[in-house]
C-alpha cells in the first residue's frame, strides 16, 4: 500500500457534471511561451493566443500574467476552491480574487507558470479559456437562481449549457471584440440590460400548456461609454435560445467594428444603428438559423434537479453560544430562499480578495453547511453559500468568525466594487480596489450597514474610465483619473448618481470630481443632506432616484443642488498644508498617472 | 517512490524509512522544536531543533553536534520536520556541507506520518557518540561576495524562494522568483521528478548552469529548493545560506517591481 491509496475525498463531497477543462492546452500554452519567448511568435499572435486562453497582461510588465478562472453560471465545488487556494499560493500571491463576473482571479502569475495553473485547473474540471480575448466570456447566472421566491424556474441549465455550447465553439473564438450572456432569476437580481445578451426566465401559458421561456435583452453594456440593452420581444420560447444567440453572435461577427477598437463591442453596433434596425436583423438571421442549423446543433440542457440532503458533519459540534454580531450578520448578509427552510448566505470579501486559507475553510464550508455541496459566486465579488438550515445558521457564522469570513453588510451599501485598479491592471489611474476596501472598513466600524435607508444603495469603483468596477450603475459611482494644483497631481474620482441595473436600469448621472482622499467625507455628507430631508419610506436610493427623475420637492432638486453642497468639500489644500492628500490609497511616494497599454481590444 | 542509502537520492519514502529503523541501519533527525520532540517522535530519531544548530553552525561546531549524535562518515541519515521539508533541508545541506554524503529527507512531513497512523513513541534513544571526518564541499555553498562576482555570468541562474509579494517588494537584482510552495505537492514536500522537471523546464531552469538559491535569512525554503534542483539532477546548485537578511544588511544593491500597488491585492 502507498501513500495516496489511503487518501479519500471526502465522502460528502458533490462533483460537477461538467468537466471544462482540457489538459493538453496546458502543453500547449507552456510550449507557446518558450516560443514566444524564443522570438518564434510575434508579440500580436501570442497576446491574442494568451488571452484566448485566459491568462491577462499586468501593470507595466510582460513578466507576469492574470489567470481569469471560469465558473461557468457562477457554480464552484469544495475542492475546485481547495484547488485554486493551493495554486494561488503556489503560483500567485497567496490570495485570490472574485471578479464580477463569477470569475476567480490569479494575480502576478509569472508568464511561465501559467501552464501549471492550467494543469492544476484541469485536475478539477476548471478552465479559464476564453476568459478574456475576443470570445464568449464566462456566462454569468443569478447567484439566487432555483431559490430565488421570485424566479419563474431556475436558469442555471440554460446558463450551463449556453457556456458549454459556445467555449472553445469555432464561431465564438474570433468575435469583433468580446461577448457576454447574463442569465438571471428575476428582475431584481440579475443584470440583465447591461450586457450583450440578458435573459430572464419567463413561463407562459399557451394552449392551456405552460412553457418555458425568456425575456431577452440585447445591446446593453458598461465600458468607456455605456449603454441599456433593448427587449427582443416579449417572449422567446427555450426552442429558440440557441437560435436566438446564434443569430446575434452572426449578425455581430458580420457587422461588429473590426477596426476601431474603442468601439467595438456590439453595444455600439446597436446603436450606431439604431435597435429597431438591429432588432429585425435578428428576427431575420434568427429565422435563417433555425432553418439551416443541423438537427443535432442543439443546447445540452441537463435539467435533472441537484440533490438536495442535509450534509453529514466531521466536524464537532461548538458550543452553543450564538456570538456577538450574529444578529447583524444574519440581517446584512443573509437571504430566505423559496426553499422555507433554507437560506442563502453572502459571503463578503474586501473588493473580492481573500486568502488562500479562507478559500480552502470554504471548501469545507461548504461540505458542512450547504444541502446543495457547491457554492454560487455573485455579482459584487462575493461568493454565496446555499442551501444552509435556518438552524445551522449560528454555527455557519462562528465559523465564518474563526476564518475572518463574517464581515456584515454583504448585502448593502458597505460593501463596494473595486476594480483591481492600479494593484494590477494597465490601464489604471488610480487605486480603486484600495479605496473600496477603505470605504467599507470605514463605514463598517459606523455601522452603515445596520442602517436600512442605506441598504439597497450601492457604491461602484473603477480605477480609469473602462468601467470594470460597474460605477455607471451604481447609486454613488465613482471612476478615476488624475488631477493637479500646479505641477502637483494628486488621484481624483469622478462621481456620478443615481445608476442602478433593476428592472429600472439607468446609467447614473455625472455630479462632481472628488479627490481620492475626499471620496469618504462626501459619501457622508450625502447621506447627512438625505438623512435631513428623507420623507417616511425613503431610501438613500429612492431619494437620488426622485433627484436625478425631477421628482424631488425638497430644497434639493437636481444634481447640480447635491454639487453645491458638496463643492466646499473637494478643495485641493496646499501640499504643505495636507501632504497626504496628494499621495494615493496604498502609495507613500508621490502621486502620478501612468498606463501601460490596454488588452481588453488585443 | 525512493529508497535509501544509495548516494544521490534526496528523499526517502515512509515505507523505506519504517524498514531502515527495524534495520537499526539508520539515524534519523527531528528537527523540531525540542517540546514537540518530546511529546512524540519517528522511533529512534534523535532531536537536533534547527534554532539549535543555527546558534553556532560553524564546520568545528556542526562537527561534534554530527559525532553526539552518532554519525560517521558511514552513517545514512534521515532528516524531517514538520515545517514542509524546509527546516530540514536546511539540516541536510549543513550535513553535507561537512562532507557527510549519505543524507535524505523523509519524503513528507511529522503530521502527515502520524495522520497516516505510523509508529511514534516519546523514548529518547542512548547514542554513542562517533567520529566524522571534515571535508567541506564550498562548491555548494555561496558567499555574498560570491554571489556579487557570479551573478554578472551569463550561465549563472538566481532564483528568490521567498513568497510572490516579497519578491516584487524586493529582491537581488536578476533573480527569478520561485515561491517554495510550488515545490511540494500534497503531502509531498517535493513533488514527483516529471513534475519538477516540468516546472524548471518552462522557467529555464535546466541544463548545466550554476543556480544559486536564497530567502529571507537563513536558507531554509532556498535549502528545499537546493533539494529540488538536486532532486532532478541538476548537478551544479549553491544555496546562499545567509540570504536575503545578510544581503540588506549589507546594503548591496536591491530590485523592486515599480509602479503597481500590489499589497493591496492581498487579503491578508
Amino acid at each position: 500500500m502507498t501513500i495516496s491509496d489511503l487518501e479519500q475525498f471526502s465522502p460528502d463531497s458533490v462533483k460537477p457534471k461538467i468537466n471544462w477543462a482540457r489538459i493538453e492546452e496546458a502543453d500547449n500554452f507552456a510550449n507557446t511561451v518558450k516560443l514566444f519567448r524564443q522570438g518564434k511568435y510575434d508579440e500580436d499572435s501570442f497576446r491574442r493566443f494568451r488571452l484566448q486562453h485566459g491568462a491577462y497582461g499586468t501593470r507595466m510588465t510582460g513578466d507576469y500574467a492574470m489567470v481569469r478562472i471560469k465558473l461557468p453560471a457562477g457554480e464552484i465545488y469544495p475542492h475546485q476552491f481547495e484547488k485554486i487556494s493551493q495554486l494561488s499560493e503556489q503560483y500567485s500571491i497567496g490570495s485570490a480574487h472574485f471578479s464580477t463576473r463569477e470569475n476567480i482571479q490569479l494575480h502576478w502569475v509569472i508568464l511561465e507558470d501559467v501552464s501549471e495553473i492550467f494543469r492544476g485547473l484541469a485536475e478539477v474540471g476548471l478552465t479559464s479559456r476564453e476568459a478574456c480575448g475576443n470570445s464568449v466570456r464566462n456566462v454569468m447566472c443569478s447567484p439566487l437562481s432555483g431559490v430565488c421566491s421570485d424566479e419563474e424556474f431556475d436558469a442555471t441549465p440554460y446558463a450551463l449549457a449556453t457556456a458549454r455550447f459556445f467555449l472553445r465553439n469555432p464561431m465564438a473564438q474570433n468575435l469583433p471584440r468580446k461577448f457576454k450572456f447574463n442569465f438571471t432569476c428575476c428582475e431584481k437580481h440579475g443584470m440583465v440590460r447591461m450586457v450583450d445578451v440578458g435573459l430572464i426566465p419567463q413561463i407562459r401559458e399557451i394552449d392551456g400548456s405552460s412553457q418555458r421561456g425568456f425575456k431577452i435583452f440585447l445591446g446593453g453594456g458598461l465600458g468607456n461609454k455605456s449603454y441599456v440593452g433593448y427587449p427582443l420581444e416579449e417572449f422567446t420560447p427555450e426552442e429558440d435560445l440557441l437560435y436566438t444567440s446564434i443569430a446575434v453572435m452572426r449578425i455581430f461577427d458580420r457587422l461588429g467594428d473590426r477596426k476601431n477598437l474603442a468601439r467595438n463591442r456590439m453595444r455600439y453596433l446597436v446603436n450606431d444603428m439604431g435597435w429597431e434596425k438591429f432588432q429585425n436583423l435578428v428576427f431575420k438571421e434568427r429565422a435563417i438559423v433555425r432553418a439551416t442549423q443541423s438537427i443535432i446543433t442543439q443546447l445540452d440542457i441537463d435539467t435533472t434537479p441537484d440533490e438536495i440532503k442535509r450534509p453529514i458533519r466531521i466536524t464537532g459540534e461548538s458550543g452553543s453560544l450564538t456570538p456577538d454580531g450574529y444578529a447583524r450578520w444574519l440581517k446584512t448578509n443573509t437571504v430566505k430562499q423559496k426553499q422555507s427552510e433554507y437560506r442563502s448566505v453572502f459571503i463578503t470579501l474586501e473588493a473580492g480578495d481573500i486568502t488562500a486559507n479562507q478559500l480552502s475553510a470554504l471548501g469545507d464550508l461548504i461540505r458542512d453547511f450547504s444541502s446543495e455541496g457547491k457554492a454560487r459566486c455573485g455579482f459584487v465579488q462575493n461568493v454565496a453559500l446555499r442551501y444552509v438550515l435556518e438552524d445551522d445558521l449560528p454555527r455557519l457564522y462562528s465559523k465564518l468568525l474563526e476564518v475572518g469570513l463574517a464581515k456584515s453588510g454583504a448585502l448593502t451599501m458597505t460593501a463596494p466594487i473595486g476594480c483591481s485598479g492600479t494593484t494590477s491592471c494597465n490601464l489604471a489611474l488610480t487605486n480603486s480596489h484600495r479605496l473600496a476596501k477603505e470605504i467599507q472598513r470605514k463605514f463598517l466600524e459606523l455601522r452603515l450597514d445596520e442602517d436600512d435607508d442605506l441598504s439597497d444603495s450601492s457604491i461602484k469603483i473603477s480605477g480609469c474610465p473602462n468601467s470594470c468596477g460597474q460605477h455607471g450603475i451604481a447609486t454613488i459611482g465613482f471612476f478615476g483619473g488624475g488631477a493637479r494644483v500646479g505641477k502637483d497631481m494628486y488621484p481624483n474620482y469622478q462621481m456620478s448618481l443615481g445608476g442602478r441595473s433593476d428592472g429600472e436600469t439607468m446609467l447614473g448621472e455625472i455630479c462632481l470630481r472628488i479627490p481620492a482622499k475626499r471620496v469618504i467625507p462626501v459619501i457622508l455628507k450625502i447621506i447627512e443632506v438625505f438623512k435631513d430631508r428623507k420623507k417616511s419610506g425613503d431610501t438613500l436610493k429612492s431619494w437620488i432616484h426622485r433627484i436625478v427623475n425631477g421628482n424631488e420637492d425638497s430644497d434639493i432638486k437636481s444634481i447640480n443642488d447635491i454639487k453645491k453642497i458638496l463643492e466646499p468639500l473637494v478643495i485641493p489644500p496646499t501640499k504643505e498644508e495636507d501632504p497626504d492628500f496628494y499621495l494615493d490609497y496604498g502609495s507613500d511616494t508621490s502621486y502620478h498617472t501612468k498606463t501601460g497599454k490596454g488588452e481588453c481590444a488585443a | 517512490m525512493c529508497c535509501l542509502t544509495k548516494p544521490g537520492k534526496i528523499l526517502i519514502g515512509v515505507d523505506s524509512l519504517r524498514s531502515e529503523i527495524s534495520d537499526k541501519s539508520v539515524r534519523v533527525i527531528d528537527v523540531r522544536r525540542e517540546n514537540d520532540y518530546k511529546q512524540d517522535h519517528i522511533p529512534t530519531a534523535v532531536n537536533l531543533p534547527l534554532a539549535n544548530l543555527l546558534s553556532d553552525d560553524s564546520p568545528e561546531r556542526v562537527l561534534k553536534l554530527v559525532n553526539s549524535m552518532g554519525i560517521d562518515d558511514e552513517t545514512p541519515v534521515v532528516v524531517y520536520d514538520d515545517t514542509f521539508g524546509a527546516l530540514a533541508s536546511r539540516v541536510a545541506w549543513t550535513l553535507e556541507y561537512l562532507g557527510h554524503s549519505n543524507v535524505t529527507l523523509l519524503e513528507t512531513t511529522y503530521s502527515h506520518w502520524k495522520l497516516l497512523g505510523l509508529e511514534n513513541d516519546s523514548k529518547i534513544p542512548e547514542i554513542q557518540s562517533k567520529e566524522h571526518s571534515i571535508h567541506l564541499r564550498p562548491e555548494i555553498l555561496a558567499t555574498s561576495d560570491y554571489l556579487e562576482s557570479a551573478k554578472t555570468r551569463d550561465d549563472v541562474i538566481l532564483i528568490d524562494n521567498r513568497e510572490r509579494l516579497n519578491f516584487l517588494e524586493q529582491h537581488i537584482p536578476g533573480a527569478i522568483s520561485l515561491p517554495y510552495r510550488t515545490l511540494a505537492s500534497n503531502d509531498h514536500i517535493l513533488r514527483s521528478k516529471d513534475d519538477m522537471k516540468r516546472l524548471f523546464d518552462n522557467r529555464g531552469i535546466t541544463g548545466n548552469s550554476e543556480i544559486i538559491t536564497y530567502c529571507g535569512s537563513v536558507g531554509t525554503l532556498s535549502g528545499l529548493a537546493y533539494y529540488a534542483l538536486k532532486s532532478v539532477g541538476l548537478p551544479n546548485a549553491k544555496l546562499y545560506v545567509r540570504s536575503f537578511k545578510e544581503w540588506k544588511n549589507l546594503q548591496k544593491p536591491t530590485e523592486k517591481q515599480e509602479d503597481a500597488s500590489y499589497w493591496d491585492l492581498s487579503a491578508e
